[in-house]
Order: C-alpha cells, then structure tokens, then sequence
C-alpha cells in the first residue's frame, strides 16, 4: 500500500479561524435550540402542531359543554349492565 | 502549472471580519435596548427564552449591518471611520457580505417567532427592512433628513423585547421607541460637526453638508427640546417611578444646556479648540441614552409605580 504523505494544504492553514468560528458558531447553535425545546416544554407551553390529520385535542374548547347523562344506558352483556340498571334494547 | 496556490489573495478574511460585518457595537446597543424592553414588561418571560429572543433580535440587528456594509462599501472606502470595514478594505467580498446579511435576517425571524411570538418576529422583519432598505438604500443618499427616518431603525429594539414578552404594543414601548427616535439626530449630528470632512468627502448629504453647521446646531437643540418631554413622560407610566424620574430629570437638564451651548458656539470658536465641546456633547448622548435604559432596569428592580 502507498502512503501518501499528509500533509496540510496551505488554503486549510489559511482559512482555519474561519473554519473553526463557524464550527463553534454551529454547535451553539444546537445548543440554544436544544435549550429552546427544553424550556419551552418545560414550561409547559403547547406543543403540538398541525400534522394534517384533524385531532380531538386541536379543537377549541366548548364554552357549554353537555352535562353529563345521569341516566346512562349500558349494552347487554357489558360489565355494569346490570348493576345500572338500564340496558339497551337489542 | 495550474494550481490553487496560484490563486492568492492579498489577505484572506478570519472569522472576525465576518462577525465585524454584523456591526458588534451598533449590535451591543441593540442587546441593551431590547434587553430592557423585554425585561420591564409586565408579562414575565422564562428567562432562557428571553435570552434567546434577544440574541435574535441582535442578530436581526447584525444582519442589517451586513446589507447596509453591502449597500455602501463604496461610501466606506472613501470615508475615514469607516475605511478599515471588511468590504472596502477588500478582506469580504461584497457579495458575500450581501449573502450572509440576507442568511441572517431570515434565520433571526424564524427563531425569534419560534422563541417568543410571530408579532415580534414581524416587528424585527420590518426593522431590518426599514434599515436595509428604506435608510440604507434609499434615504441615506437622498435626503439631510436621513438620520431621522433612519433613527427609527435603531428606536424599535425596545419596542421589539416590549412585544416578545407581551405580545403587543404599549404605550411604554411606544415611549421608549420616542426616547431613541429623537435622541438619534442630536447624537448624530454632534458627530457630523467635527466629523463633517468625511461625509462630503463621501458626498452623503449630512445635514452639515448641505446646510451647513449652523443650522445643524439649531437642530440638535431643536431636538434636545422635543426628547425632554418624551424622556420625562415615560416615567410617569407603569414602567416609571421616582429613580427614573430624578435620573431623567438630570440628564435632560444637561442635554438641553449642551445644545443650548453648541448653539451659541460659532465655527470658529470650534476650529479654535479643535471642537472639544462638539466631542463633549457626543459623549453625554452616549451617556444620557445608556443611563436612560439602566434608570428603567433598576427602577423596575426596586418597583415601579
């Protein structure tokens, strides 16, 4: 196998302040949106968006929602049914 | 031989000619501003977010700088102060000044509505418009009224921090935007009269270039008369109190008298002294602006009204 010598180029030499800069600039980067994310959720802030599939959880809430069914009716068969007292007709 | 060694510039540009193109001290100004306005707002702010939505603010602000070193390298090369900038001084190719001004703007935007809300991240997309392209581009080569229009660029910082906590306008922001608004003429023009050679030079039309000193000395103190009143209302809001107040008062109080004192001052007495009050009176701008804005943080420490 040939070992080519390596040896660094001039323009690597040259442009590494910038290289390196932007390199800790990037990683910073990272962390302030990782940080961003951790304090958002944290805070607990809604994080859902809309992900093209309608969800119960996006809708607004109701401002009259029903009451709750004092008399609820249960299917035959079911655990309950016959403890509630009423049972669907089949 | 073909070779890439061939290809040597006469420099190659570091990392912090880049961060020079994002204007650090103008930059720093804005970190205070819309740190302040951020801070003293009545809806408190997690503080990493709030960190975060000033850091994006500033980098809005940084990347103005790139468009307006872009726009006007060929204003920089000829002016003194100015010379050494990395495009004119041919370190940054102009092109690349234009690209990551472009690169920044949409970058803070986006962030800044990620981190705090979508009204601030429009508020900074206008201010870096306003800079970019209404001062840079169009006013500061047209008209003497340049710093004027211009100086809303650099008023809306707080207004921006104000709208990131709160997520809207007040009559607070509005005020602090006044305090910069009609603080930045005076402080410009105090610069332009001993810096005056420069802007013909360069042929901006500075208001001392096209009408002379005079004029621009009744306008300092024109526009130290009208800041007063803005200054001392915004301590009677919910943002002020008796520390603001006191520290107001005061700097107002000098303001008025040193445009009181350019105004008498003929250009002769000026030359005579190589300007020394002219330099004296930039100073205290620099002064009565950062005290403004540490007035309202420690006032809000201590409580407002």
């Amino acid at each position: 196998m040939v070992m080519l010598p390596r040896v660094e180029h001039e323009l690597h030499k040259r442009r590494r302040s910038r290289n390196l800069g932007l390199l800790v600039v990037l990683l910073a980067f990272v962390a302030l949106v990782f940080g961003l994310s951790i304090a958002k959720i944290t805070s607990g802030d809604m994080m859902e968006g809309y992900d093209h599939q309608p969800r119960a959880t996006m809708l607004p809430a109701d401002p009259n929602p029903p009451a709750p069914n004092a008399a609820p009716v249960a299917v035959p068969g079911t655990p309950g049914a016959e403890a509630a007292g009423t049972v669907a007709k089949p | 031989m073909a070779d890439i060694n061939a290809y040597h510039g006469p420099a190659e540009a570091g990392f912090g000619d880049y961060v020079a193109l994002l204007k650090p001290r103008v930059m720093s100004l804005v970190v205070f501003t819309a740190f302040v306005g951020l801070w003293i707002a009545p809806v408190p702010m997690n503080p990493f977010v709030a960190f975060c939505a000033v850091l994006f603010i500033a980098l809005g602000g940084g990347a103005s700088g790139a468009l307006n070193m872009w726009y006007d390298a060929d204003i920089d090369a000829v002016m003194k102060r100015t010379a050494n900038r990395p495009v004119p001084a041919g370190l940054v190719p102009k092109g690349d000044a234009l690209a990551l001004g472009l690169a920044l703007s949409g970058l803070s935007v986006m962030m800044l509505g990620l981190a705090a809300n979508w009204f601030a991240a429009a508020f900074l997309a206008f201010t870096i418009f306003f800079y970019a392209v209404v001062y840079t581009i169009w006013l500061k080569r047209s008209t003497p009224q340049n710093i004027v229009i211009g100086g809303a660029a650099g008023a809306f910082p707080p207004m921006i921090g104000w709208a990131c906590a709160t997520g809207g306008i007040g009559i607070e922001s509005l005020l602090m935007f006044a305090l910069i608004f009609f603080w930045t003429p005076p402080h410009f023009w105090a610069l332009a009269l001993f810096m005056n050679n420069d802007y013909t030079k360069a042929g901006v039309p500075m208001l001392t270039v096209t009408h002379g000193r005079k004029v621009t000395r009744r306008h300092i103190f024109g526009y130290a008369l009208v800041l007063a009143p803005f200054a001392i209302w915004l301590g009677f809001t919910s943002v002020g109190g008796w520390i603001y107040l006191s520290v107001s008062a005061v700097l107002n109080l000098l303001f008025i008298a040193g445009g009181w004192q350019l105004l008498r001052r003929t250009d002769d007495q000026a030359q005579a002294d190589n300007y020394r009050i002219e330099k004296r009176y930039f100073r205290l701008s620099l002064y009565y602006l950062f005290l403004h804005f540490t007035a309202l943080l420690i006032q809000h420490w201590v409580g407002a009204w």
